[in-house]
């Protein structure tokens, strides 16, 4: 049905796709979203290349070299960055707790009474809707307004950052993971559940063994973000390698802000070599 | 009765009718193939009997209960009574051989259990028992996405053996085994069901296979039944009327078609 056909002179109809209409208005409606979007947000990439702006930017790197290396100040980074990794961890393993829960509610593809459809299913479905306007609802606010609230609440300090992460991350893997798990092949927990077995056996019997290296690669990624997130919480007071980087920023310390850049690439390379490896062993 | 089907008429959500006045029962411990050309409606028939799908019209009674009228916690354990083979096993592909099998009986164990036994296997003898009645017992420890299609379909039907179910419902258990195979097969699904006293119902393409291992043969045709007789009273005849007209690329008619299938039907039925 791909077809684009000859016109007639055979006597054959001549064939056209039927979705042919329907996706060039797509295309066409998509571009027509794009291009105002790009006007509003004054999208001039030339602009970086004018005569002055690349100097501008050469002064502005110039003062990040030499990186900072007095032992002193790497005692302080070394454990600036234990906090953030702390912060990071903590924050993404308590958004485990709270988005692992909602995803297993809101997925359609633990779903028993829409088998059949069977008894309940308007209360499943209600239930479902419940849990994914909870997800919603966590990660409608950005982490570092929550961020601001709890710093303001519970002093300067890691647990503010943890807090915030651990409500907005915990709506993100919530809303994503349900997806994930209905995005699977469904038929071999639908078959579990058709015989008889618990939602928590399907998912592990049915579910899990197709879909844990999306799982633990976007969590892994989650984490990620999570130690930039720690970094830019910092800068509101919550520890860390980014209250670290706010003051050496303020006394116009280029060196020492060099190095806790260096010091933040290295963690997102362990962070992507973790994620490699975690999909290696699951395979 | 171990399952009664009452006028069931069901349309699919696309709006296709697969199942037209169809009425049906069984008592327990009987064996009923269905035969059929492709499309008859023998998937739905088998998974209307496997409570998977509620029907439209018509009234649906699995081992003396009403599984549309019962409440959810009833309507679980009603499943778990019940095994279901398909034709493409639905089984994750990462599971292990072991793990496969025993999901067969996840409707009678706990959660905790369950999990457990992902990580240790829980009945180890039970799994292998399984397994071995089907010649893959070496093949306990594998994974299920490095065996062919045919050992794949074999761990299907493992699965509802060590499930031991008072219903058993076949669908196409044997499409990818070699004839040998699959005529073992098929004794091994029919001593288990004599065994345990389950109704064994199976829907077959080969009807040979069908005409020898079960004394009830219905025939499907277009959602609806065609006819429903012991295995001495189906004629070459009424085979002949039942898989007519089935569209083959390339035949010009079906004056040519006709006379082709029958002889191919009927090499190895042992009819008359």
């Amino acid at each position: 049905m791909s077809r684009e056909g000859s016109s007639g002179g055979d006597g054959t109809q001549a064939l056209r796709d039927p979705a042919a209409r329907r996706r060039l208005i797509g295309l066409l409606a998509g571009l027509a979203i794009c291009w105002p979007m790009l006007q509003l947000a004054e999208f001039n990439p030339l602009a970086l290349l004018g005569p002055g702006s690349l100097q501008v930017i050469a002064n502005f790197l110039g003062g990040f070299l030499p990186p900072a290396t007095q032992p002193d100040f790497l005692a302080l980074l070394a454990r600036a960055t234990l906090e953030t990794l702390a912060m990071a961890t903590a924050g993404t393993a308590l958004a485990f707790v709270i988005g692992a829960p909602l995803a297993l509610v809101a997925t359609r593809a633990l779903s028993r009474s829409r088998i059949g459809p069977g008894p309940g299913r308007w209360r499943a479905a209600a239930l479902r809707r419940a849990a994914r306007t909870v997800s919603m609802v966590l990660r409608a606010v950005p982490e570092i307004v929550w961020a601001l609230i709890f710093v303001r609440a519970l002093g300067l300090g890691p647990a503010a950052a943890v807090l915030a992460l651990a409500i907005t991350y915990g709506g993100m893997l919530g809303k994503v993971y349900a997806e994930v798990l209905e995005s699977t092949d469904t038929r071999p927990a639908r078959a579990l559940l058709e015989s008889g077995s618990g939602r928590i056996a399907a998912l592990c019997y049915g579910l899990l063994p197709n879909c844990a290296r999306e799982l633990s690669s976007y969590t892994v990624y989650r984490w990620e973000c999570a130690v930039r997130a720690s970094v830019v919480m910092g800068f509101v007071g919550a520890g860390g390698l980014g209250q670290l980087m706010d003051q050496s920023m303020k006394m116009l310390n280029g060196g020492e802000a060099s190095s806790i850049l260096l010091v933040f690439l290295a963690l997102v390379l362990c962070a992507d070599a973790l994620s490699n490896a975690l999909r290696r062993l699951l395979e | 009765m171990s399952f009664s089907l009452a006028a069931v008429g069901l349309v699919h959500p696309n709006g296709h009718r697969a199942l037209q006045s169809v009425s049906l029962a069984g008592r327990g411990g009987e064996r009923i193939a269905v035969i059929g050309p492709s499309g008859a409606g023998k998937t739905t028939l088998l998974r209307v009997l496997g409570a998977g799908l509620r029907p439209g019209e018509g009234e649906v009674r699995l081992l003396d209960q009403a599984p549309w009228q019962a409440s959810a916690a009833e309507l679980r354990r009603l499943r778990a009574r019940i095994g279901s083979v398909q034709q493409s096993p639905p089984i994750a592909p990462r599971l292990r051989v072991v793990s496969a099998v025993l999901s067969g009986r996840l409707g009678q164990w706990s959660t905790l259990r369950a999990i457990g036994s992902l990580l240790h296997p829980s009945d180890l003898e039970g799994a292998h028992e399984a397994l071995s009645r089907l010649a893959l017992g070496e093949r306990l420890f594998e994974r299920c996405d490095r065996l062919s299609g045919g050992q794949l379909q074999r761990v299907g039907i493992a699965r509802v053996l060590y499930q031991r179910p008072a219903l058993l419902l076949a669908d196409e258990p044997v499409s990818a085994l070699d004839p040998s195979l699959a005529d073992t097969t098929l004794r091994v699904l029919v001593e288990q069901a004599g065994a345990t006293g389950a109704t064994l119902v199976a829907s077959l393409h080969a009807v040979d296979l069908a005409l020898r291992w079960f004394p009830r043969i219905v025939g499907m045709r277009e959602g609806r039944i065609a006819f429903d007789l012991p295995v001495e009273a189906v004629t070459p005849g009424m085979l002949a009327a039942l898989y007519a007209n089935e569209a083959q690329p390339g035949e010009p008619g079906e004056g040519d078609a006709a006379p082709a299938r029958e002889s191919r039907l009927f090499q190895h039925a042992g009819c008359a």
